[in-house]
């Protein structure tokens, strides 16, 4: 237990502070338990590296993506206003998620609707504190470890960010290697378009199986994501394959914590 | 005389029928939705970028080099088949041949791209005749596809051959010296004929069996898959600019949302002049935008998008490609009868009755498809504007899905959660 007290924007606002970014949680960082270990580990780094910041706590809510592309843009819509009235509240102008989906909407979608910050992925984050020096990997953890990244969809084709998550996991200096179809050829997790939320259509294999093997063919020991529906599909496909003992998942804030030993 | 009389009314059969064709198309995308355009510098990028050169056809390195090359030889071969046109309709001969070294350029090049394309199209015809390529099948390439396919290489085969049979004659027939640069048929010409001088009725036939294939080949196109060639570099231009993730908004929905919203309006009558739009989201043709039709038309049935589709890739029914060969053909179908009267119905729907629920429901937006399409045709959010119709005007929601939405709309997760438990996951650090 590191005893961090994660500063929350109502309580902060009561004490006359406007922290300098929201840290969007997410609701797979904030109620999947697997993910809930990376929220912890990005805090753990936020506070590491002095990051002026504040969560909305019990005042988030999901802001309408699963439902906009599951085509419920009535659901979307009220989500997105009210989480709108809640930035405004709190004068947020910068935003920082470890969620790709949460990060497109609100970078490319919320505008429309009034809603328009400066929306930053926590691998764009991370990356920008490795750079700065604000956070020092140590060599010696990953050194015997193969990384293999797979590129989220919204991250990546969505956005065209393929390189700041490869950068994070260059600083840790482990061995890397890379799928056949990576960064802009990246094959899906399967989660994506509110697939997370409902069983597949009849097909010959899950999507999730199909990237599993890919990932796993590599020979890498450590599969790296940066989305928490990716972490899900492949952390259940790696268990589908009976790998999980050889080969692990983790975000790539959890391997910088592991990498700075502050767990 | 008689040349050139029977030229211009070859010429003048061509415009007509082509006229009457575009008219009937222009037709169709009246009945479209409106696709606001913008940020023309950037357009002009992207066209140089993506039509011009070719960038996102060599993501498929070996037949994109072959279409990249035929793409260049036909915007060379254009400007001589410019020329032939000027003299078949005022009878000159070699009509450009006094802009020097643009012409000595001109015809050098489109001497070289013709024995290139042809090579090109031989390459291609292999291809579809005696390679099994994943992509060239699917349920919805029907026979008209492949025929299709096959009937315009081998019209682009005619032409070449033609084409080459313009310039080797020529250069032949005029040892002392001729208009232009013709470097490869220059070679091969005495290969071919030795000494042989007389080869007016080659060169005849040639020109006259290029130009009427110009001709018919321009007013095929538009009723097969390769009006592409006309349509897909302004399908280019008219792209879709923001980012693949984002999806476009529904200002329709957003009018509702913020009177529901506001206590003062929420339960009074809509104001005047904001009428409800006649339907949320894509059931029918009438309901995409003209860029969804225009997509549509300017597909080639290449396949790359479903060949890179996960949910095509793992055996789910759900094919990119064939999202825009249904649209297509349902405009075909429903278009003549809305065009004459605008509440036509025939009783079916491009949902159901050409895309099936289940094919819609497998997309994971993970956009490889649009990434993926050399003519930036965007698939996407087309999906989703069909998902939009069948969720808001029939609650038609696969039944985990509609769970999710409630979970939304009462605990605001689409988990089952209280979002008094939201700060959970601190009480662990």
């Amino acid at each position: 237990m590191s005893n961090i007290q994660v500063p929350v924007m109502a309580e902060a606002a009561a004490r006359g502070e406007k922290p300098e970014y929201l840290f969007w949680v997410g609701c797979a960082g904030a109620f999947d338990e697997r993910y809930q270990k990376v929220t912890r580990a990005f805090v753990k780094l936020l506070h590491h590296a002095g990051v002026s910041y504040a969560v909305l706590g019990k005042e988030e809510t999901c802001n309408g993506d699963p439902a906009r592309r599951a085509g419920d843009e009535m659901t979307f819509q009220m989500q997105a206003l009210t989480v709108i009235e809640t930035f405004k509240a709190y004068e947020v102008t910068k935003i920082i998620t470890c969620c790709p989906h949460c990060f497109n909407i609100f970078k490319n979608e919320y505008p429309d609707l009034g809603g328009r910050y400066e929306v930053t992925h926590h691998s764009q984050f991370l990356k920008q504190l490795v750079e700065e020096g604000k956070i020092k990997a140590d060599p010696k953890i990953f050194s015997n470890n193969t990384i293999v990244y797979h590129d989220p969809c919204y991250l990546g084709r969505g956005n065209g960010e393929y390189e700041s998550s490869r950068e994070v996991i260059a600083a840790l200096q482990s061995k890397t290697t890379e799928m056949p179809r990576n960064r802009s050829k990246a094959f899906c997790c399967g989660a994506g378009g509110a697939q997370m939320f409902k069983e597949a259509e009849p097909g010959k294999k899950e999507v999730s199986t199909e990237r599993t093997e890919e990932a796993l063919a590599t020979g890498a020991d450590i599969v790296a994501t940066a989305c928490p529906f990716c972490m899900t599909m492949l952390t259940d496909g790696i268990k589908f394959k009976n790998k999980e003992e050889e080969v692990k998942n983790y975000d790539i804030a959890e391997l910088l914590v592991m990498s700075l030993g502050i767990q | 005389m008689a040349k050139q009389i029977i030229f211009i009314l070859a010429l003048l059969t061509t415009l007509g029928v082509f006229a009457y064709t575009m008219r009937r198309i222009f037709s169709f995308f009246r009945l479209t939705k409106p696709f606001p355009l913008n940020d023309w510098g950037k357009r002009i990028k992207v066209t140089l970028k993506v039509a011009i050169a070719q960038s996102r056809i060599f993501r498929f390195p070996g037949p994109g080099l072959a279409h990249a090359l035929v793409f260049w030889g036909f915007m060379v071969i254009t400007l001589g088949s410019i020329e032939m046109v000027i003299d078949g309709v005022f009878g000159l001969h070699r009509s450009m041949s006094a802009t020097g070294w643009f012409y000595d350029f001109v015809m050098a090049s489109g001497d070289i791209m013709a024995y290139v394309v042809l090579i090109s199209i031989v390459i291609f015809l292999i291809r579809r005749l005696f390679m099994h390529i994943g992509r060239f099948y699917g349920i919805e390439m029907q026979k008209k596809s492949k025929l299709d396919a096959l009937i315009a290489l081998g019209i682009i085969l005619l032409l070449m051959v033609s084409l080459a049979g313009i310039n080797l004659s020529y250069v032949q027939m005029h040892p002392e010296g001729y208009a232009g640069f013709y470097p490869v048929s220059a070679k091969l010409a005495p290969v071919l004929f030795g000494e042989g001088r007389d080869l007016y009725v080659l060169h005849e036939i040639s020109w006259w069996s290029h130009i009427l294939l110009i001709f018919i080949f321009a007013n095929i196109l538009p009723y097969s898959k390769h009006f592409h060639v006309f349509t897909s570099i302004p399908n280019v231009l008219l792209s879709r600019l923001e980012p693949l993730g984002q999806l476009p908004n529904m200002e329709s929905v957003t009018n509702e949302v913020k009177l529901m919203m506001n206590p003062d309006t929420a339960f009074a009558a809509a104001p005047e002049g904001a009428a409800a739009p006649s339907r949320f989201g894509v059931k029918d043709v009438e309901d995409v935008t003209w860029k969804n039709y225009l997509d549509s038309l300017a597909c080639t049935e290449c396949g790359r998008c479903t060949s890179v589709c996960p949910a095509n890739i793992t055996g789910k029914k759900l094919s990119p490609r064939k999202i825009f060969v249904d649209l297509r053909a349902r405009m075909k179908e429903k278009g003549p009868g809305l065009v004459k009267d605008g509440s036509y119905d025939d009783g079916k729907s491009l949902v159901r009755d050409y895309i099936s629920e289940e094919e819609l429901w497998a997309c994971t937006t993970c956009n490889a498809c649009a990434r993926e399409c050399p003519i930036n045709i965007n698939h996407p959010t087309l999906i989703i504007d069909m998902r939009r119709y069948l969720v808001m005007e029939e609650a038609a929601v696969p039944p985990p899905l509609a769970t999710m939405l409630q979970n939304i709309q009462n605990n605001g997760a689409p988990w089952q959660y209280s979002s008094e438990d939201r700060m959970k996951w601190a009480e662990l650090l």
